[in-house]
């Protein structure tokens, strides 16, 4: 990356990012899909690296306009692996427990037929 | 696509109020009222406000019913769609205004939780440098080298009233002051990432999930005392965290984030990664010095603190991952901002890894103040399988267990000491009716007996000697002096050890004896288990009424301790019984009595 | 300075100063185990470690370590209060909860500082029992290992690793298992342990003890086939005196050879006429290779080093290997007394060596390993048979009943008995070269030494150095001991930095003196400051103080040897060394 040589530079850079990483390339809509693997040692342990996977590869076969990108922890340890799914102009939804089966639901009914699926995890925090 | 969603809690706490009836009759409604359209029923997971559960969220309208019962199903579908009125009976009371909360952008009122450690955790990706920018990340230090004195920095910090995260909860300002006056050609910035207490994993996730938080607040802390080289003790067994430092590290080196002339100030600052090997007595800042320098990681005695004598003899300030994590976010919002959360000694939030015999276990953060009742219940949902709540162990292997007596207690680092356990890194045990206190101080000395270093005498010696006698007394051969020896030894442990280890090694037996003394005098005098944990002390039996003489605790039986025919009454033969308890959880009729 | 109080006394001491070391000024002892300084040799063990010396510090929460914890003003510190005096017992009992009850037959028995401590804190009962400590015990040729006695104190480990930069003992294992010991639990002989014995010096238990081999001596004494011959080394008559009560720095001599006489040696000599000896060898070579290098010859090293030492030897045949052709190839004076006893001497009674046995008094451990060294013997027969130390010497008279302090002064035997003032400061730092000057000198110069005192060779700094005018030409030496301290001369040779021609090296700190067989100074200098003073007055003493002013010495070269360095004293009298970086841990 280019070096960041002052506040400006800085700036610069905060004000292009939104997030970024694995570009699944498709054609539904413009503004893509976001999906965020909590990938932590915990969530990798309980299979995030399969759900990633699975989440590139399918949502690729089904021409689907997404970004899957990895992401910490996000501390619901008894639903491992967890995901983050944000719809264009939609607030983020989180899934728990999403094996590759899950993941086959929530791209077949929410990512495409949005309608919301069971094992939503609702956000229990506030933050900065 | 539906327009309305019904969230139905799906969660434990919940469930056991029905709330999965609750669900099949919302949908009956649903579907019975013709708005299958408009409307679809969702389960999701805890929402964390169980004491006032079953509960139900309606979007988008945002609107929050509590304790929703199976029977108010209809009157809620009707109520709230075809009336298109809030149900006012179901809405939640606010405690403090004594009003029904109505207004979606009052519905945070359950959110207990509070993130400024874990804020990007979770949200970011944690090996890429531009969303950690997006999020605020290096504002801080931007702010700090172009806008702050150094002095100004640690004023801010000390205003803050942050406490040093790693357990101990010495003032972070203070300690940076200290370092920055003491006299060195050469000073030290030390990360301490020897995360070590069982069950604890803050630091791990904070790495894993956030590394530029950790290496920003360095870099400013090394700016605020006058470093130019900070390293991070990381312990081995955390390869993720150290893959995502490390990369986390050269992004920051290629932006120029760290090394020379960072934002074009005369300031220099690196990095280096340290890998421990495991030794929970690293964690302690002399030790973990030690370690850094090549020696046997053993603490030495303080004063001289590190921050006047540390790494090569240089003023070194140590701190935890957790202390710097929130340092980006006191800079930016004030320390005003951050000493308004919190309790009057202790400021801020806390991550606890909350574990053990609980419904959602997982990583929480809470302000200082809140308290175990909310956490057990609230956040944590509630005992497993309907348990009976008996303690929470604080701290680790320094820390204590705390009662029911203490579940209102407001958490912080001054309360937890006197309640007789201790912050700790924030490893947070839930435990239930079953677990037998005594064998749970009897663990936690094990871990500080396998954990000690030997360097001095009475935490080598003396924790061995009462680990053997807490052995002693769950084998059921407990003498009548002992628990006065026990408490005595304890005592001198804590008073004469060279280390912090040392000083709170017997922290989880004084706790245990001074809130479970009952349970300590059972084992002694009675020599009963009260939880029916220790092996020596409980028996097995058949309850003749309920055997059905299935022949499975026959079979299972690993050491044929059990006779019988096929439908007749079976038995235990005590003699040859191990007390494994394989029949008890295969018996299918609860004919197995455990006393 | 900072004002405080201890025991409601009032203080002012300086700041840095320690509670422990206050307390000692207004006469409050605060035991200690662990605890051990000799400020003049810089050495310092407080790892704050045994928990012994706490002590109540007014508003701190827990007990403080007076050894380790600084002075401050206004201080308020009770050293005996009942929270204080209860603590310090239960750690004690804890200690000894840990330890073998084995004290009567324990080769410490009443010189252990750990028996002594449970009787002045008067324990009587341990009221925490349970499992203890169970570790292999190492026999090595000079030193036994008893992990099992180990209290952790950690002395050993400061000398060896501190001092001597050895680093053959170290704390492994943790929590109850920890233990000091070799990496990997190896036995001693295959690490790169020097055997100098610092560590049994200063150990306060039984852990770690010379090899006893008083056994043999008393065999060898009762077997009327064999000639019995004694020697003493320098040291050992300005310390034994110790061990009957005698003030240190007394000197014994005499009544040292009448006693060895009352345990019926046939013939009681003197190391320091080997001493001599060495002068006359060592001094020759200093002087060759001196003499080589002033006429520009390439092939010819300087400095050369002195080789008395074995343990010092065995430390630069494992760390230095590299360096082997620049110590001296002088054997030491107590293998060289060995064969010329079993050549000479034997040949003078006309019996086999076989028939001999050369017993060696010494204040040092390695001895006892240097003479089973394989070059040091003749067809297997080696050229020392047996070595006492100081403190087996004193046993030895105890256990044959004689009371050294009332038996009158008796003379050494001759031909091998006879030493100069030269021979008797090899037991000190400085004494070796000092004596070499004296030879050297009037070799090199042909003209009489106008002084015999080098106060400028003489002190307990660990490393010293000094310009001797040799009529003209200025000899530069240096002088170390404790192998720390050598390691530093070393590795100014390695990279070239060296300017000395001669260096003496001594591995214990004070020289032989304070060497692994003394009676134990238990961390007290000043018995090392008086040993070498009785050492020094031996020498003013004596009417002939330059070697090759002996007589004896004269006769042994006209009869025997020719002349220094000569092929016959080529062969019995020095050696070659091994490289043994790659042995250990074979």
């Amino acid at each position: 990356m280019k070096r960041i040589k002052s506040v400006k530079d800085l700036n610069k850079i905060k004000e292009k990012t939104t997030v970024s990483s694995h570009v699944v390339p498709g054609s539904l809509n413009d503004d893509p899909v976001i999906v965020k693997v909590a990938m932590a040692t915990c969530g990798i342990a309980s299979g995030a690296k399969d759900t990633y996977d699975y989440f590139v590869e399918e949502l690729k076969r089904r021409n689907v306009n997404a970004i899957v990108c990895q992401t910490g922890c996000m501390s619901y340890c008894y639903a491992e692996p967890t995901v983050e799914v944000t719809m264009p102009g939609e607030e983020p939804v989180v899934f728990g427990y999403v094996n590759t089966a899950k993941v086959q639901e929530i791209i077949d009914r929410y990512i495409i037929g949005h309608e919301l699926v069971d094992g939503i995890i609702p956000a229990s925090y506030k933050t900065v | 696509m539906a327009r309305n969603y019904i969230f139905v809690c799906g969660g434990i706490g919940c469930r056991a109020m029905e709330s999965e009836q609750l669900k099949k009759n919302l949908q009956r409604e649903v579907i019975l009222r013709g708005l299958s359209d408009e409307v679809q029923v969702v389960t999701t997971g805890c929402f964390g406000f169980c004491e006032k559960g079953p509960l139900v969220k309606i979007l988008p309208d945002n609107t929050f019913y509590v304790q929703v019962t199976p029977e108010d199903a209809g009157e809620l579908v009707y109520q709230h769609f075809i009336k298109k009125q809030k149900l006012e009976r179901l809405l939640y009371i606010h405690p403090e205004t004594q009003q029904r909360v109505t207004e979606a952008r009052d519905m945070d009122f359950y959110k207990k939780q509070f993130r400024i450690a874990l804020r990007n955790c979770g949200i970011i990706d944690p090996e890429n440098i531009e969303e950690y920018i997006a999020r605020d990340g290096y504002a801080a230090l931007a702010k700090c080298l172009t806008e702050m004195t150094p002095e100004s920095v640690i004023d801010t910090v000390k205003k803050s009233g942050l406490r040093g995260r790693g357990g101990g909860g010495f003032s972070t300002g203070l300690k940076w002051e200290i370092t920055r006056r003491s006299p060195g050609d050469e000073k030290y910035v030390v990360c301490n990432a020897d995360e070590g207490d069982p069950g604890a994993f803050m630091d791990r996730s904070l790495l894993e999930g956030d590394p530029h938080s950790i290496i920003e607040a360095m870099i400013i802390c090394g700016y605020s005392i006058g470093a130019d080289k900070g390293l991070v003790y990381i312990r081995a067994e955390y390869p993720l965290a150290i893959k995502r430092l490390q990369k986390a590290l050269q992004q920051a080196e290629e932006a120029g984030l760290l090394g020379k002339n960072i934002l074009g100030i005369n300031f220099n600052f690196s990095i280096d990664i340290r890998l421990g090997a495991g030794a929970f007595v690293c964690g302690e800042e002399t030790a973990l010095i030690h370690s850094m320098e090549g020696c046997r990681g053993e603490p030495t005695y303080k004063p001289p603190f590190p921050s006047v004598e540390g790494y090569m003899g240089k003023p070194t300030n140590v701190n935890n991952v957790e202390t710097f994590a929130n340092i980006p976010v006191i800079i930016n919002k004030g320390a005003d901002w951050f000493s308004n959360i919190g309790t009057e000694k202790s400021k801020g939030t806390k991550v606890f890894a909350l574990a053990g015999k609980i419904n959602n276990v997982g990583l929480i953060e809470v302000p200082m103040g809140t308290t175990l009742r909310e956490i057990v219940f609230d956040i944590g949902g509630g005992i497993k399988d309907g348990k009976k709540f008996k303690a929470v162990q604080t701290g680790g292997p320094s820390g204590g267990c705390l009662g029911e007596q203490f579940l209102d207690t407001p958490i912080d680092y001054d309360n937890l000491i006197e309640a007789g356990s201790m912050m700790g890194s924030g490893g947070m045990i839930v435990l239930d009716e079953d677990d037998c206190m005594v064998s749970i101080a009897k663990f936690y000395l094990e871990f500080t007996l396998h954990e000690s270093c030997g360097k001095c005498a009475p935490c080598r010696i003396g924790n061995k000697r009462l680990h053997e006698m807490l052995e002693k007394i769950t084998k059921g051969k407990g003498e009548k002096d002992d628990l006065k020896k026990l408490k005595a030894l304890a005592t001198v442990i804590k008073e004469t050890s060279l280390c912090g280890l040392g000083q709170t090694s017997p922290n989880p037996v004084l706790s245990t004896m001074q809130n479970f003394y009952d349970e300590y005098k059972a084992h002694v005098y009675e020599k009963t288990c009260p939880a029916k944990q220790c092996k020596d002390l409980i028996t097995f039996s058949i309850i003749e009424e309920n055997c059905t003489g299935c022949t499975l605790c026959l079979r299972n039986c690993p050491v044929e301790a059990i006779t019988g025919e096929k439908g007749k009454v079976h038995e235990i033969h005590q003699d040859v019984c191990i007390r494994c308890g394989i029949c008890f959880s295969k018996c299918k009729f609860d004919a197995i009595f455990v006393e | 300075m900072i004002n405080l109080r201890i025991d409601n006394k009032t203080i002012s001491v300086p700041q840095g100063t320690t509670i422990l070391e206050a307390a000692t000024k207004v006469g409050i002892d605060i035991p200690t185990l662990c605890h051990m300084q000799l400020h003049d040799m810089n050495i310092e063990n407080k790892p704050g470690g045994c928990r012994i010396c706490v002590v109540e510090v007014e508003g701190r929460k827990n007990l403080a370590p007076a050894c380790c914890t600084e002075v401050a003003e206004g201080m308020i510190c009770r050293t005996n209060s009942v929270r204080v005096i209860n603590a310090r017992r239960t750690v004690m009992e804890l200690i000894l909860s840990d330890h073998p009850a084995e004290c009567l037959t324990c080769a410490k028995s009443g010189q252990c500082e750990l028996q002594n401590m449970a009787h002045r804190l008067g324990i009587r009962e341990l009221h925490y029992t349970g499992g203890q400590s169970s570790y292999r015990i190492d026999d090595s040729p000079a030193i036994i290992r008893d992990p099992n006695k180990c209290i952790m104190c950690r002395r050993c480990e400061m000398m060896c690793n501190e001092v001597q930069t050895v680093g053959v003992l170290t704390a492994v294992q943790r929590g109850f298992n920890s233990v000091v010991m070799p990496a990997f639990q190896h036995d001693l002989m295959h690490s790169e342990c020097t055997f100098c014995g610092q560590c049994l010096a200063v150990c306060p238990t039984g852990a770690l003890t010379e090899v006893d081999e008083t056994g043999a001596v008393i065999r060898a004494l009762a077997d009327p086939q064999k000639i019995v011959v004694v020697q003493t080394a320098p040291a050992v008559r300005a310390a034994l005196g110790e061990e009957f009560g005698n003030k240190p720095g007394t000197l014994v001599t005499g009544k040292m050879v009448a006693a060895l006489r009352r345990l019926g040696f046939d013939y009681v000599f003197d190391t320091d006429f080997a001493a001599d000896l060495t002068i006359m060898e060592e001094g020759t070579e200093l002087l060759r290779r001196l003499n080589g290098y002033l006429k520009g010859d390439k092939s010819v090293k300087l400095p050369i080093l002195t080789s008395c030492c074995p343990a010092w030897v065995n430390f630069f045949e494992h760390q230095f290997p590299d360096m082997l052709d620049i110590p001296s190839t002088a054997r030491s004076p107590q293998q060289m007394f060995g064969s010329i006893a079993k050549t000479y001497f034997a040949e003078k009674l006309g019996i086999n060596r076989k028939n001999m046995v050369v017993v060696s008094i010494m204040p040092c451990v390695a001895k006892k390993y240097e003479r089973g060294r394989k070059e040091f013997a003749v067809n297997g027969n080696p050229d020392v048979d047996i070595v006492l130390t100081t403190r087996e010497l004193a046993y030895f008279l105890k256990l044959f009943n004689v009371d050294l302090n009332s038996l009158p002064d008796e003379e050494f035997d001759q031909p091998l008995g006879e030493s100069t003032g030269a021979g008797v400061i090899f037991g000190t730092t400085g004494g070796v070269i000092e004596a070499a000057v004296r030879t050297a000198y009037e070799l090199h110069t042909g003209k009489e030494l106008p002084r015999l005192d080098f106060d400028e060779l003489r002190g307990m700094k660990g490393l010293r150095e000094a310009t001797i005018d040799f009529d003209g030409l200025p000899l530069r030496i240096g002088i170390a001991h404790g192998l720390g301290n050598a390691r530093k001369l070393l590795e100014d040779i390695q990279s070239g930095k060296s300017q000395y021609h001669a260096i003496e090296i001594m591995s214990c700190p004070g020289g032989c003196i304070g060497g692994g067989g003394q009676p134990y100074h238990h961390g007290k200098e000043e018995i090392l400051r008086k040993r070498q003073q009785a050492i020094y007055l031996e020498d003013e003493l004596k009417t002939i103080r330059k070697s090759h002013e002996n007589p004896y010495i004269q006769k042994l070269y006209a009869e025997f040897l020719e002349k220094p360095m000569s092929a016959k004293a080529h062969s019995l009298l020095h050696t070659k060394y091994f490289n043994k970086h790659n042995l250990a841990h074979k």
